[in-house]
């Protein structure tokens, strides 16, 4: 049983249709008028207006290693956040800390250190497993590049990145 | 036919088309982006150039750069015709209408012919067989479609298209363009009566179907140019583009440029036949001096990007018709709303001279 929708009954001043047409050309020029004062709100301009200053702390941006406040890449090639990573985008080949060293009771740091942006999914499981807190995400989101190459973190990046972080573990320190 | 008349020709085609009407074109599509912009509360395209005034360049090197792609099935000939087609009679309409006075005494019209507006007709209704033959040679089902839409629509409105404009030729009893504006000068635009005897109730009443016969011109040429209300060969929500969805590259480009150079050209001939042409009260024409040759053609060129303008609110504003709405508008009013204007307009002449 099907129902009959009624149709409204237009009035003659509906059926004439021009009002209706007046009355929607005033307000597309009051939206004109408007934008053409700069009373609209627009969306953010990106790149002459970012949003980096609003950016909330845990905002989970670029990979980065850190340094200690002795200088120190705080990273001791432990290679878990390489087993971690769900995109396998971390390749670390590990080194070995010559004995003279301030600091050879940590045995290994890591030679290569790379993080394939491309792969990276930024789910900051790396960050999460990392036992030294040597690994972090950080603010950066725009990461581009020309090639495949330049889409590869090396250590150097990553440290840039990543600079110094201060007083987070300690127990590599000789006092301790 | 004295080598002066060839050279003063030659200079105005090349003046015309490649510094007012091409620009004219590749502007208004860069105005039309940034309009729709405006008023759906966007920005547009701002990035190319100072506040994206070279857009129109950089789309230009885009289109020219993309693949030009044939389907298989297309007819190859027709397929390559067609754009040509769409947009040679939008740009050879331009021909009739005065785009100004005087410049140095040479009048500013390409050609001033007996047959002004016919000739506009027989032209302008050349621009169907682009898009048929577009819808047609792509051999696919959406631009076939449009195609058809396209046809139909047409000849529907160019009968309102060609009443509407009969008014206008009884006030003048001339169907040169150049004597519709000459009229105009003398005795007011036909819309505003201001100038001349322009207390003369007659006048005022003779410009009450005169408002009507512009109305229904205009709305028969939004139709005459596929433009929104009336877009149905195009209708990109129905009909995936229309007649163009198989087109690509310069060919789709041109059949772009064809749209907006369609649209310059009837917004010149409505500025002509109803809003004075290139007249402006208290603007003396050419003949007193070549600043004033290039003041009117500058007063002409601004009437009518103020109606491509209009053109473009309209599109913004409005949805599209109905298939039988659209009909039914086009034949069951616009074409009686016309033939009845006739006759009012030719009860009245007799009084208001």
């Amino acid at each position: 049983m099907g129902i009959t929708v009624p149709r409204p009954r237009l009035n003659w001043r509906e059926r004439l249709y021009l009002p209706a047409i007046v009355a929607g050309l005033a307000i597309t020029f009051k939206h004109f008028k408007n934008m053409l004062l700069g009373r609209t709100k627009v969306t953010m301009q990106y790149p002459e207006q970012k949003w980096d200053s609003s950016l909330p702390d845990h905002y989970r941006g670029a990979p980065a290693l850190v340094r200690d406040e002795d200088g120190r890449v705080r990273c001791v090639a432990c290679q878990l956040c390489e087993f971690i990573c769900p995109p396998r985008a971390i390749k670390i080949i590990p080194g070995e800390i010559p004995s003279a060293d301030r600091f050879a009771k940590v045995e290994k740091y890591p030679d290569q250190f790379d993080i394939d942006m491309i792969r990276c999914i930024f789910c900051g499981m790396c960050e999460e497993v990392c036992p030294e807190q040597a690994i972090f995400l950080r603010k950066d989101y725009a990461i581009t590049g020309f090639t495949r190459a330049e889409m590869v973190h090396h250590k150097e990046t990553l440290l840039e990145i990543g600079g110094v972080m201060h007083g987070v573990v300690l127990k590599w320190n000789e006092k301790k | 036919m004295d080598g002066f008349f060839i050279i003063t020709s030659l200079l105005k085609i090349v003046g015309i088309l490649f510094v007012v009407i091409l620009p004219m074109v590749s502007y208004a599509v860069y105005a039309e982006r940034r309009v729709s912009a405006f008023i759906q509360d966007r920005l547009g395209p701002n990035r190319v150039g100072p506040a994206g005034l070279f857009q129109p360049i950089a789309d230009m090197f885009k289109l020219l750069l993309k693949e030009d792609f044939t389907p298989r099935a297309a007819n190859t000939f027709y397929y390559w015709l067609a754009p040509c087609l769409a947009v040679m009679p939008a740009i050879i309409t331009i021909a009739v209408v005065p785009f100004g006075s005087t410049l140095f005494g040479v009048p500013m019209v390409i050609a001033d012919v007996n047959v002004g507006i016919l000739f506009v007709f027989a032209i302008a209704s050349l621009g169907v067989y682009g898009i048929v033959i577009g819808g047609w040679a792509s051999n696919s089902k959406y631009p076939f479609l449009g195609g058809i839409r396209s046809s139909a629509q047409m000849l529907s409105y160019e009968l309102s298209l060609g009443l509407a404009v009969i008014p206008v030729f009884l006030v003048v009893g001339n169907l040169r363009l150049t004597s519709v504006v000459r009229y105009q000068i003398e005795h007011g635009w036909f819309i505003a009566p201001f100038v001349g005897d322009w207390t003369n109730p007659w006048k005022w009443l003779l410009a009450i179907p005169m408002i009507v016969s512009f109305l229904v011109f205009m709305i028969a040429m939004f139709a005459e140019t596929n433009r929104l209300p009336f877009d149905l060969p195009e209708a990109e929500q129905e009909l995936a583009g229309g007649y163009h969805t198989e087109y690509s590259s310069m060919k789709f480009a041109l059949y772009f440029l064809g749209e907006y150079a369609a649209m310059i050209t009837g917004s010149a001939v409505i500025v002509s036949l109803f809003f004075g042409g290139w007249h402006f009260p208290g603007i003396p024409d050419g003949s007193h001096g070549w600043i004033f040759g290039l003041i009117n053609m500058a007063v002409f060129f601004a009437k009518v990007t103020m109606v491509i303008l209009f053109f473009m609110w309209i599109r913004w504003t409005l949805p599209r018709f109905r298939y039988d709405q659209l009909m039914r508008l086009g034949w069951l009013f616009f074409f009686e709303i016309a033939l009845v204007n006739i006759f009012i307009v030719a009860a009245i002449i007799p009084f208001a001279h």
